[in-house]
């Protein structure tokens, strides 16, 4: 038998690898790949954020609305009657020849589902394209969210679809309580801006109406902003939407308030001159989410396509605003389903006692092996030193996640893994016992422990899959450390103390002291 | 170092009966505690919102139960939560607008308290809870069925059965002192519990296998006397290796901190009961189910016969192409 025989090279090969990958992760080094600590151990922010998406079909149906009117004024049909209602648009059309007009300009618009009796139209959405919608809506708010947060300057946001409608949005930079305001506001805010008409003919009587006399009009009521009684009446269809901003940048007016100067596409810039050259001396609102931030009249044509929104902001909202009309608006408004959030100093504790029990619970068990195995025992601890290396390795190379419930999996693993060297040890005693040479021993009670190893560790495993589908955040980091540490402990555990035990016997150690090899006579 | 004398075989199987008592006492506690005490669900499953402080003296608990009684908050309970200096809040309400947020609105509540941080806020939102139950109980669920057929793939539908019974005694159990001592159950308890799914059946199956290959290579022929001897044979290494986890776990239990306390708590006491379990409870069942040797060696043979008569059969084959 040779020294170097194949279960050893395997084991210093693992040796090697471990720790020259867990060094990162060990002392922190600035390069090499490292564990990403959770946010239960390094501090942070997790939310869980459920996207409405039936408002973004409600805005679908409102945008079709809107281009309905564009391309009527534009033409110069003539329309009547222009409403949107609960899931649908409907207006109907004077003159029976212009419909070829009308059925080309909807024709291009897709996913459309037209109800004609005469001359009324009813347009809907199909239910294919309600789906579309919904899901285009979260695909969108995820990266409006995430160019957001990347704005705002947070280190290493995580923005993930989760699901049909949810979105996770994970936060490891937060430390303070004033960061996580700000952030959730940002994210909270949808940065809507619409640009809309006042209806001046009605809008006196803005206080004596309801909201479905207003609607009978085609109107909608809006709130001013800073003054909840004052109220608009405006046209419900916008003139424009934000969805044609390309720039928001926060200035100051001459008396030095905060405000934001938007800059139009060229569409929008087009749309916004040919509506003030036409309702000259009229007002207009600007809207933010709802609410009217002022209603400037209309002196002359506005050309160039920018505009400011102004509204007693203070710096740090204006920026906010900013931010979020330049990476778009959230075509939904979003809930918050769960949240999670722990400051720094939890996380400091977390790491402090997990890594105590951890290494307490390592030297008992490194203890117990030695006092009652004696030399077998020493050969299992240099297979368990092995695997924890091998674990911190693993994980690191593939950018896993540490949590407290790791740390647990990590300690649960090194007390699991001695199992196996445990076993095997007990079985090798039983082989000499009935007086069979060390080396006969060693062979036979590989062979016959293993199958009992490997089927109890199978079943361990099994548990620690399901457990990472089906478990969230923190417990599939359990999963993950205790699934790696079943897998490399069948390396380090059955393999490598199998070519330990091999190797001596090849350097000649003939001893018979079964009691200083197995700690029994 | 040897703890058990190697070759004395113990009779456990006489005492079946006092044995199975003992068990069915602890179920009955289990599950009296069960049904009328219940489980304290945390949040993870609840729904609500869980605010943890940390004062720089002693946190002034009454003080703040009386200011939170004036609050829309009146039902929040308060607790210790580690040390004196430490607490816990919990309201049933959670807050779905990200506006506005709970932690910050006690900040100001309670700011004439004294000095404080806010460590944690976790709110789950009643409908995240619901999915995140229904979860929980799909792993339980899936992974007895894995277990299940594993077992009854490596051994057969009878080993597989009184696994799976004895996996169930320990699970009733885990959960029974979950109930009676109070422990919050959240998702760390429902991994501590499937974690001991899978623990608590390494230890039977060491012993199932040892009686797989006393049955194959011994003419014993009485049960009683087979279970006894193969768990009396592979007693030390069930305790020792039970032993090395039940370390790792107690140094969880009384250093890991308090978040990690219930995962740890849970664990505890299932390794001693899935110990215990494998020892007595799997092999009684295999002895009350009338498990029987002969067919088991008869089936054997069979297996063994279609197999030679299968490589028969090829090498003819073979032999007949060629």
């Amino acid at each position: 038998m040779k020294i170097f025989n194949y279960r050893l090279i395997i084991l210093l090969l693992c040796i090697i690898f471990g720790v020259v990958f867990s060094i990162p992760s060990l002392l922190q080094t600035n390069t090499g790949k490292k564990i990403a600590l959770g946010l239960d151990l390094q501090g942070g922010l997790h939310m869980l954020l459920g996207v409405n998406t039936h408002e973004a079909v409600g805005s679908k149906i409102k945008s079709i609305a809107t281009t309905v009117k564009y391309f009527s004024d534009d033409e110069e049909l003539l329309i009547d009657g222009l409403l949107i209602n609960e899931d649908n648009v409907s207006f109907s059309v004077l003159d029976a020849d212009e419909i070829p007009k009308i059925d080309t300009m909807l024709s291009g618009i897709k996913g459309l589902a037209i109800t004609k009796t005469g001359l009324e139209y009813t347009i809907k959405l199909t239910p294919e394209d309600i789906i579309k919608t919904k899901d285009l809506a979260v695909a969108q708010a995820v990266e409006t969210i995430r160019n957001r947060l990347d704005q705002f300057g947070l280190s290493e946001p995580n923005v993930i679809r989760q699901g049909e409608s949810d979105i996770v949005v994970e936060l490891p930079g937060i430390k303070t309580a004033e960061d996580e305001k700000g952030a959730r506001e940002l994210i909270s805010k949808p940065a809507n801006l619409e640009l809309m008409a006042i209806d001046e003919e009605k809008n006196d009587q803005v206080n004596n109406m309801t909201n479905s006399q207003a609607s009978s009009y085609g109107d909608i009521i809006l709130e001013d902003t800073k003054n909840p009684n004052l109220k608009y009446l405006v046209k419900e269809i916008p003139i424009l939407n934000g969805s044609q901003v390309i720039d928001a940048q926060v200035a100051f007016d001459k008396s030095n308030q905060a405000i934001i100067n938007f800059t139009l596409n060229s569409t929008g810039a087009r749309i916004f001159g040919e509506f003030t050259s036409k309702n000259i001396g009229k007002r207009l609102a600007v809207v933010l989410d709802g609410k009217v931030y002022s209603a400037p009249n209309i002196r002359e044509r506005i050309g160039g396509g920018s505009g400011q929104i102004s509204g007693g902001f203070t710096v740090a909202e204006a920026g906010n605003v900013a931010i979020a009309l330049r990476s778009g608006a959230l075509p939904a408004t979003v809930t918050l389903l769960e949240k999670r959030s722990v400051g720094p100093s939890l996380g400091a504790d977390s790491i402090r006692a997990s890594s105590i029990a951890l290494v307490s619970g390592f030297l008992l068990v490194f203890g117990f092996m030695i006092v009652y195995y004696k030399g077998a025992g020493i050969i299992a601890n240099v297979a368990l030193i092995a695997n924890v290396f091998l674990i911190i390795a693993i994980m690191a190379m593939f950018g896993a996640t540490l949590t407290l419930p790791g740390m647990a999996g990590i300690l649960l693993t090194i007390g699991m893994a001695v199992d196996a060297n445990i076993i095997i040890i007990e079985r090798i005693r039983e082989i000499l016992r009935e007086g069979a040479s060390i080396p006969k021993a060693i062979e036979d009670g590989y062979l016959n422990a293993i199958r009992a190893i490997v089927d109890s560790n199978i079943t361990t495993l099994l548990v620690a899959v399901v457990l990472y589908v089906y478990g969230t955040g923190p417990i599939k980091g359990f999963a993950v450390t205790i699934s790696i540490g079943i897998i490399t402990s069948m390396v380090t555990g059955i393999l490598g103390t199998h070519g330990i035990y091999q190797a001596l016997l090849a350097r000649g150690v003939k001893t018979k002291n079964t009691y200083t090899w197995f700690g029994a006579k | 170092m040897e703890i058990f004398k190697t070759n004395k075989t113990y009779g456990f199987m006489a005492k079946r009966i006092p044995l199975t008592a003992v068990s069915a006492i602890l179920i009955i506690i289990s599950l009296f505690s069960l049904f009328t005490k219940g489980l304290n669900f945390g949040i993870d499953f609840a729904g609500g919102t869980v605010i943890q402080i940390k004062y720089d003296k002693e946190a002034p608990i009454s003080d703040i139960r009386n200011i939170l009684k004036e609050t829309s908050h009146s039902n929040a309970a308060i607790t210790k939560f580690g040390s004196d200096q430490e607490i816990i809040i919990r309201i049933t309400g959670s807050n779905s607008s990200l506006g506005n947020d709970i932690g910050e609105e006690l900040k100001t509540t309670l700011v004439n308290t004294g000095n404080f941080e806010v460590r944690r806020v976790d709110m789950v939102g009643a409908k995240v809870g619901g999915e995140l139950a229904e979860k929980g109980l799909m792993s339980l669920l899936l992974s007895f069925i894995g277990i299940i057929i594993y077992v009854s793939f490596r051994f057969n539908w009878k080993f597989a059965l009184v696994s799976l019974l004895a996996l169930v005694h320990d699970v009733i159990i885990a959960i029974g002192a979950v109930s009676l001592f109070n422990v919050e159950v959240n998702l760390d308890i429902l991994a501590a519990i499937l974690t001991l799914l899978g623990y608590s059946l390494n230890d039977t199956i060491i012993i199932f296998d040892r009686i797989r290959e006393v049955i194959q290579t011994t003419k014993e022929d009485d049960l009683e006397k087979l279970i006894d001897d193969s768990v009396s044979r592979t007693l030390p290494r069930t305790v020792l290796t039970s032993l090395t986890v039940f370390f790792t776990v107690l140094t969880l239990y009384l250093f890991g901190g308090e978040i990690i306390n219930g995962f740890a708590f849970t664990m505890l006491v299932g390794v001693i009961v899935g110990t215990y379990s494998s020892i007595f409870v799997a092999s009684s069942f295999l002895v009350n189910f009338r498990f029987s040797i002969a067919n088991y060696r008869a089936k054997e043979v069979e297996k063994i016969r279609v197999q030679k008569e299968k490589a028969k059969n090829r090498a003819m084959f073979e032999q007949g192409t060629l």
